[in-house]
């Protein structure tokens, strides 16, 4: 199974990640729209946010939208998903994603664009037995 | 349907189909929740037409049931009869329904004049249909008249179309019958889950307890499921009507298909409700496991669970149907919402379940449910305590399109008289009905199927049964009476209520007879004791009913109300009432229509329309103190067996209650003596609760009380001051 592995000792803060991940699938910049997310968790601490591929959502879905795709990653297909946000609440580390005025649910599909530009390495991606 | 048939011929099916009738529509987006147009068909003139839905219907009829209700009122007379042509089955949904985000936004509220009481039914049902209907271009359709030949209507709501076509082989019964139409209309697998049937069964031509069956599609299981418009015959008049089937396909369901004005707040309201029962439902009422199959062993607890015809209120082996049983016969971890975006997920199934009886003996099929009432109603009333049996019965009434709920209460009213020898087997025609003989329930129920034997006698229902048996066989009339459990022609759903004053007043002061829609106050009343005085007890059989009442107008399940409630509820100063989720409603209902309602207004709307609905009943000759009575058994110890099998508990209310001292007396004076004071109780509650509802002492709704809540249309004044 492919997935984020977060090293959040390393994080600084700088908020890179959200940035790529909000860029690259909604092509503004809006932490709201990142599927990964980084908050302050004590004086010069923080703590990482993102999907650990646990499916807990596949079978959450009413309509079979979620599936698993060969490389073990949790996928939304938007064609199918009529956006009752069951998922959403459904995840139990509250990674499954939505914004102001969004319909369908957006997570993280363990692209790799955020762990290239993290300057400190505290993203990576892995692969550990299903 | 069953893995051991083979795939059907489609081809030669569609071959047979022979168009009567086309009709296009314009299509157009729904706003704030409306259509506002409604569609009516002919069967005997083929008319296909849209109706407007003006300003003033929705004002004061909301959607849903009140829908429902003025297009049968305006179609109908007082002499019209289930089977008049005029009748209709009207099905509607209401402005909320649909949407995706609140749990439980998906009933159809269906309609008709019922063979068992000839007054409106209305019943809720989930599945697809309805929300589909809704965006395919309708807030409602009603079907008058009568065909001469089998017909399906189909809705086609992404092309506008509408065609109305004779069916000759389709199947009828239900579970074989919503596969096939799923498959035909469905281009490939994927389209199968845009589509969704109507359909009764054969038991719903010989039998006035007919129900419709609403499918969707379970993607996971690749099969139909059903879900069940119970009550009241509608089924009945579905087949009379020669209507195989209703056929909506539609495809391009989204979160905002209502086009809401606030869609932030309807996701954010959906949102907090699916995470509560997501953390909190395994601690409390855990439908998304077992669903209302987990009462069994709490009625039974309670005394409260009916056996052997509504006698008792438990049975040692009442344990072989407790909620650990189903939940190991239910399929786990399967999305079981009856509508999209429902987390409750409490339409559970039990797959691959091998018949033992009938048509389909040794085919494996899926069966929806059992739910509580088909539990209490096949199973412990008729002291069936086989899980095995009972979804056999289950899967048995679905498909032939029969109602559980009266199935079994006029099978435990059989079984009685059979112990009492009103019957025998030479008058069922050598069916063994004695206790707990499931497999001659069955075969009953297969009869009823056929039209043939005994069978036709006991589909027409227990007030059918008390009026045959004393004619025919001399049975005692007054006994019959007290032993059938029906109000108004209607069997009563599987809760005891002798014990309960509010109860007794739950099921039989309502405006279609006793089921537990309106009201189910037995908590209140006996356990925790919130409502002593009649006062009081009237306050919830005014507020209760009215508000459940809404969900009706909406297209909601009730359940998401209150079979989970917040963490804090307990808290709360009128926890019964879940106020917390009360606020959701109004919340979700402003932001899908932009009005702007509080929860007083909430409350307005739905009295309105349960006002209209006992106007109706008095269009149609009933709807008075008279017809407000409950048979001895739903208030009483009616025999010496009853009475001393909780001699302890009655020499007690004689005592304390009377003031009485039960020494000495003999048992059927005590009856007599507890039954007088009882009658007594149920008369002044009656006067409570009129008064409370704004309606004479004959139980009619006066003039002031019409024009206080805003129902003072000049049909109606005019009907009412004929009987005030």
């Amino acid at each position: 199974m492919k997935y984020l592995h977060t090293f959040a000792e390393k994080c600084n803060g700088c908020n890179t990640c959200m940035s790529v991940c909000s860029q690259l699938y909604f092509k503004v910049d809006d932490p709201e729209k990142s599927a990964i997310k980084v908050s302050a968790a004590g004086k010069n601490s923080f703590a990482l946010s993102v999907c650990n591929q646990c499916r807990v959502c596949v079978a959450e879905c009413p309509t079979a939208a979620i599936t698993v795709n060969k490389l073990g990653v949790v996928m939304i297909n938007k064609t199918l998903c009529i956006n009752c946000l069951a998922c959403v609440a459904a995840c139990p580390t509250d990674v499954m994603m939505t914004y102001r005025g969004g319909l369908v649910p957006f997570k993280c599909i363990a692209c790799d664009a955020c762990a290239k530009q993290c300057p400190t390495g505290a993203l990576k991606i892995e692969v550990k037995e299903d | 349907m069953s893995t051991n048939e083979a795939k059907y011929d489609i081809e030669k099916f569609k071959k047979a189909h022979k168009i009567l009738k086309e009709f296009s529509y314009e299509l157009k987006p729904v706003v704030k929740g409306y259509n506002d147009r409604t569609l009516y068909i002919n069967l005997a003139t083929l008319e296909i037409k849209e109706k407007p839905v003006p300003a003033a219907m929705k004002k004061k009829f909301i959607g849903g049931k009140g829908f429902d209700l003025k297009l049968l009122w305006d179609a109908v007379s007082g002499s019209t009869r289930w089977d008049s042509p005029e009748n209709e089955i009207c099905i509607a949904t209401g402005p909320i329904a649909g949407n995706t985000n609140y749990p439980g936004s998906g009933k159809s509220l269906v309609t008709t004049i019922s063979p068992q009481t000839g007054i409106p039914i209305d019943s809720n049902v989930g599945g697809h249909f309805g929300p589909y209907l809704k965006f395919s271009g309708f807030d409602a359709m009603e079907i008058q008249d009568k065909s001469d030949r089998d017909v399906i209507i189909y809705i086609d709501g992404n092309q506008g179309k509408i065609q109305i076509f004779e069916a000759p082989l389709e199947a009828l019964d239900s579970h074989v019958l919503a596969e096939q139409l799923h498959e035909m209309y469905a281009a490939n697998e994927r389209e199968k889950q845009h589509v969704s049937v109507v359909s009764a069964g054969r038991g719903s031509e010989h039998a006035w307890i007919g129900c419709l069956n609403f499918s969707y599609w379970d993607k996971r299981r690749k099969l139909p499921r059903l879900k069940q418009a119970g009550r009241g015959g509608i089924g009945t008049v579905f087949r009379n009507k020669k209507i195989k089937a209703l056929v909506v396909k539609y495809s391009g369901l989204t979160g905002k298909s209502n086009n809401p004005v606030d869609l932030e707040t309807l996701q954010k309201t959906g949102l907090k409700l699916h995470k509560e029962i997501i953390s909190l439902d395994d601690k409390q009422c855990q439908m998304r496991t077992i669903g209302t199959a987990h009462l069994v062993e709490i009625m039974n607890d309670y005394d409260l669970l009916p056996t052997k015809n509504f006698r008792f209120g438990s049975h040692p082996d009442a344990v072989k149907l407790a909620s650990w049983v189903w939940k190991k016969y239910f399929t786990q971890n399967v999305p079981d919402g009856c509508w999209y975006g429902c987390t409750m997920s409490c339409a559970h199934g039990v797959d691959n379940f091998e018949l033992k009886t009938g048509p389909y003996k040794g085919h494996k099929v899926l069966v929806d449910g059992p739910e509580y009432e088909t539990v209490g109603g096949c199973g412990s009333n008729p002291a069936i305590f086989d899980p095995d049996a009972v979804i056999e019965i289950n899967f048995y009434c679905d498909t032939y399109g029969l109602d559980t709920i009266s199935f079994g209460t006029l099978t435990g009213f059989i079984m009685d008289c059979y112990e009492n020898g009103i019957l025998n087997k030479e008058r069922t025609g050598g069916l063994e009905m004695t206790w707990g003989n499931w497999r001659a329930a069955l075969e009953m129920m297969h009869q009823i199927a056929r039209g043939e034997g005994f069978g036709l006698v006991a589909g027409k229902g227990v007030k059918y049964m008390q009026e045959y048996f004393a004619k025919e066989y001399g049975a005692d009339a007054q006994f019959l009476k007290d032993i059938g459990m029906h109000g108004k022609g209607l069997e009563q759903s599987e809760y005891q209520s002798k014990e309960s004053l509010a109860q007794q007043g739950g099921y039989y002061l309502t405006n279609k007879g006793p089921q537990h829609d309106e009201a189910w106050l037995i908590f209140m009343d006996m356990v925790n004791n919130q409502i002593p005085t009649f006062e009081k007890k009237a306050e919830a059989l005014h507020y209760f009913p009215v508000f459940r009442t809404w969900f009706s107008l909406q297209g909601l399940c009730k359940l998401p109300w209150n079979d989970v409630e917040p963490a804090d509820n307990a808290e709360q100063d009128e926890p019964n009432k879940v106020p917390a989720h009360v606020q959701n409603y109004v919340d979700i209902y402003n932001a899908i229509t932009g009005e702007k309602i509080d929860k007083k207004e909430l409350m307005l709307q739905s009295e309105r329309v349960y006002n209209f609905q006992r106007v109706f009943n008095l269009k149609m000759g009933h709807g008075k103190r008279p017809d407000d009575y409950p048979p001895y058994r739903a208030m009483g110890p009616v025999t010496a067996e009853e009475y001393e099998s909780r001699a302890e508990r009655y020499d007690k209310a004689l005592q304390e209650k009377q003031n009485i001292n039960p020494q000495g007396k003999s048992t059927e004076e005590k009856i007599k003596l507890l039954r007088q004071y009882r009658e007594q109780q149920y008369e002044s509650l009656i006067d409570a609760v009129f008064k409370r509802r704004g309606w004479s002492r004959d139980g009619v709704p006066t003039v002031e009380h019409l024009k206080e809540i805003g129902m003072d249309l000049p049909e109606l004044i005019e009907l009412v001051k004929k009987h005030l």
